[in-house]
């Protein structure tokens, strides 16, 4: 059987920029200066937040929404955003034939709650049983299903009625990777037509910072772009996210009238144990498995800005100019925050208004690793997604005529 | 990953659809009961319940003080991350000995059914206690201890990747490992993913674990806050009552599961013996409430019909099935009620059983335990009983195999799995006969 060629027929995206595809190329085909941080409520920590969100126009329902955590308000709200974009939002028969594939995490605590029995505990030691005394009457009873990963894909099936499937991919950014990763291979193989694939990330959380500062992977200092954090060790700064795409079998959407942003021409990945040039080489190999021609080569870089695998994945893409291309980087980590499990679709989605725009993005750094585009026409774009601890993975888009 | 040819496949090894029919050629497994194969199987065709009093946190106050915990596996840390990492380690080398593969250089990909990661009240305590004297509380606190202090075993266990990546580096598996959670389904999807790999031809081996260690303070109160445990402390052995007339909940349960799956084609021809097929893999998501069915089950029925559709047989087919029965009393209606419309009058010659009613309820690693359970079934004609069924629930009128297990020829195993956010995926486990395979 011949591959099927993958089409993305619908980007749903909700940054600290805005919401949908136009705020989105409008922001980033401008210099940087409309970033959207906040550098003050969770000092050193900068994050993203999200703006004002009227999230009633996705999750009509309050008992819906009171039901979630805000990531998975956000993460239903992109998706409600993908699928409309694709024109299958309130279409029961292709909402009941869409695979749903969402790559998360977990929702917040109830740090309030936490933070009261630290307190009360650190005037006794008897750990477990002060816990287990206040536990049971201070944790709402709802809330384990606004924190569990897989219940971001159970409100989506529950709001937008999206119900051929749901898995629920964890593992950081690779679980990014491997939910846009199993669509693709899902859709080459005919083992399905239509998916509708994200993740969403919530960075207002005082929960999150603290797991991934024990790992010391956060920056703490005012912001500097993703290219810029190396001298002071690097790290990055969360941001708040939804983003979504629908990818389709070609025929499947020719068949229902649906113009693609773009093909998505494939999606290697691979995990090494990131030993000093590791996730050089590992990147460089999945570049190798790729057919790109050489020239102007247009990157949409997910690095995140944590040390050493920023600095691991710019020696990759540095190299490629030895290679033939001439390669334009744009790592949307630096202005919508690095977004972690949402933060390879949230790449693929950048790259495909990019194409169907027919323009890359403009530089954002000020270290000038980032340059304009110079070909003539933007016909394709490399995503990286190179995760802070684990994972590597390459996506390769090309405009579709 | 490298990507290889899709090898030509001689007839007898594709099914009906021309697909490349999966192997399992080896199997291991860890629950309350004990390690390995011989040890569960042995106590779960005698009738035995592995649910005990919870020794490992004081319990007293707590409605809930009962679980089939797993005490048996050395761990790493004293932490879930721990447990779960160590029972699937346990679980693989078991099932890699048995398919006579290597044990640290495994020729495909891992698909991992694991729970989230969080970090548990001794660690946050412990790092909030690292900054004695703070003048700061809550999370502040905890924040700032962190970036002064070194926990990179807390930090390590708190990724979501910890487990798959430690398994993935253990038994050099190929590729990007995938950690996935449909809840209680997740142990089925896990097998599921390996299944789809090996018919797109991208691996000719997947190695697929379910594991969940999840018998921690927090995640008991949590299931009991939302009224889904089972409370009979008194007699730990009889709580999980699938099926029954008096059953009231679940009892959360440990363990690990583990199967090696292989393009026939290539097992065959490699030697190794083949335990048994999985035929088929069907999943439809529910769109009705987050922890509850659809009334009309439509959504569970949907996932049954499409696992024995994607299995090439028909439901007259199913000669036993490996219930979800969870032991709630929604649950096991629900199961039954759609086990009718999908199975209809061959439900009444079909026993059904519950492995939950001796083991609990293994959370992520379920539907691999419990394909692993259906896998003997079908190799040892003999299936496990639904024990604690003593007064069937009258509006259960099927065979729950109750208290006794039963020798039979079990060709086709229907194995279902459900989970909280609408999640279904059940699995059609196969016998192999090499003369019409």
């Amino acid at each position: 059987m011949n591959a099927r060629d993958v089409w993305i027929t619908g980007v749903g995206l909700l940054t600290s920029l805005g919401e949908g595809g136009e705020a989105h190329v409008s922001a980033l085909q401008a210099n940087a200066g409309t970033l959207h941080i906040d550098e003050m409520t969770y000092a050193p920590y900068p994050i993203y937040p999200l703006g004002d969100v009227d999230f009633g126009k996705q999750i009509p329902k309050k008992s819906d929404q009171r039901q979630m955590e805000l990531w998975q308000r956000v993460g239903v709200y992109a998706s409600g955003l993908a699928l409309a974009d694709s024109g299958l939002a309130h279409d029961p028969v292709l909402l009941s034939k869409t695979n749903l594939i969402v790559a998360a995490g977990s929702g917040g605590r109830d740090t309030a709650v936490d933070s009261r029995i630290l307190d009360t505990m650190s005037s006794t030691t008897e750990t477990e049983l002060l816990a287990k005394e206040i536990l049971p009457t201070a944790l709402r009873p709802t809330l384990f299903l606004a924190q569990l990963s897989n219940l971001l894909a159970g409100n989506i099936s529950i709001v937008h009625n999206v119900t051929a499937s749901s898995r629920t991919f964890m593992g950081e950014e690779m679980a990014g990777l491997a939910a846009i990763e199993n669509a693709h291979r899902r859709i080459t193989s005919g083992q399905g037509d239509i998916f509708l694939v994200g993740g969403a990330l919530n960075a207002n959380r005082e929960d999150l910072l603290l797991g991934y500062e024990l790992g010391k992977n956060l920056w703490a200092h005012p912001y500097k772009g993703v290219w810029s954090r190396k001298e002071k060790g690097g790290g990055f700064i969360p941001g708040s996210a939804g983003a979504f795409l629908v990818l389709e079998a070609r025929e499947h959407a020719e068949a229902r009238g649906r113009k693609p942003y773009a093909r998505l021409c494939d999606v290697v990945t691979d995990c090494c144990r990131r030993k000093p040039g590791e996730a050089t080489r590992a990147l460089g190999s999945l570049f190798d498995t790729l057919d790109v021609p050489e020239g102007p080569l247009a990157v949409m870089s997910g690095a995140s800005g944590v040390e050493p695998i920023a600095s691991e994945e710019l020696e990759f893409l540095q190299g490629l100019d030895e290679r033939g291309y001439q390669v334009a980087i744009h790592a949307h980590g630096s202005q919508i925050g690095h977004t972690v499990e949402a933060h390879f679709p949230a790449g693929v989605g950048l790259a495909a208004l990019a194409l169907a725009n027919g323009r890359f993005f403009a530089p954002s750094d000020e270290n000038w690793v980032e340059t304009e585009f110079e070909g003539d026409s933007l016909s394709r774009v490399l995503v990286t997604g190179a995760g802070h601890w684990r994972g590597e993975g390459l996506a390769l888009l090309e405009r579709v005529e | 990953m490298e990507r290889k040819k899709q090898p030509q496949h001689l007839a007898k090894y594709l099914d009906k659809k021309g697909r490349p029919l999966v192997a399992v050629t080896g199997m291991g497994m860890v629950t309350s009961l004990g390690c390995g194969k011989d040890e569960n199987w042995s106590k779960l065709t005698s009738g035995v319940s592995g649910i005990r009093h919870i020794a490992r946190f004081p319990t007293e106050g707590l409605r809930t003080a009962i679980a089939g915990t797993v005490d048996s596996v050395p761990s790493s840390s004293p932490t879930a991350a721990g447990r779960t990492k160590s029972m699937a380690a346990v679980a693989a080398t078991e099932a890699l000995t048995e398919a006579g593969l290597s044990q640290c250089d495994f020729p495909g990909p891992l698909f991992l059914a694991t729970p989230p990661a969080e970090i548990e009240w001794p660690q946050r305590r412990r790092i909030y206690e690292a900054a004695q004297g703070s003048a700061d509380h809550g999370y502040r606190r905890l924040i700032a201890a962190a970036r002064a202090g070194n926990f990179e075993d807390i930090a390590e266990e708190n990724q979501f990747v910890s487990v798959a990546d430690y398994l993935a580096g253990h038994f050099g598996t190929k590729g990007l490992p995938y950690s996935v959670s449909t809840a209680c389904a997740s142990g089925a999807t896990a097998i599921q993913l390996g299944v789809e790999a090996i018919r797109r031809g991208e691996a000719s081996a997947a190695l697929c674990i379910g594991t969940d260690s999840s018998v921690q303070l927090e995640a008991l109160v949590r299931f009991s806050l939302l009224s889904a445990l089972s409370t009979r402390n008194e007699t730990p052995q009889t709580a999980s009552r699938p099926f029954s007339r008096g059953r009231e909940g679940f009892v959360m349960a440990e363990g690990a599961g583990a199967l090696v799956l292989e393009d026939l084609q290539a097992a065959v021809q490699r030697g190794a013996t083949i335990l048994g097929l999985v035929r088929g893999c069907g999943e439809m998501a529910d769109d009705y409430h987050r922890t509850r069915s659809k009334p009309d089950g439509s959504a569970i029925i949907g996932a049954m019909r499409r696992a024995i559709d994607d299995a090439c047989i028909a439901p007259a087919d199913i000669d036993h099935v490996n219930a979800h029965g969870t032991s709630t009393p929604e649950n096991d209606k629900m199961e039954f009620l759609s086990l009718s419309a999908v199975l209809g009058e061959h439900l009444q010659q079909t026993p059904v059983s519950s492995n939950k009613s001796m083991i609990g309820h293994t959370l992520s690693a379920a539907g691999a335990i419990e394909a692993v359970i259906s896998l003997l079934t079908i190799q040892n004609g003999l299936i496990p009983p639904t024990i604690n069924c003593d007064e069937q629930d009258p509006e259960i009128t099927m065979d729950v195999v109750p208290g006794v297990a039963r020798a039979a020829r079990v060709r086709n195993v229907l194995s279902n799995s459900f989970g909280f956010g609408g999640q279904n995926a059940c699995l059609v486990l196969g016998a192999y006969d090499a003369s019409n395979a």
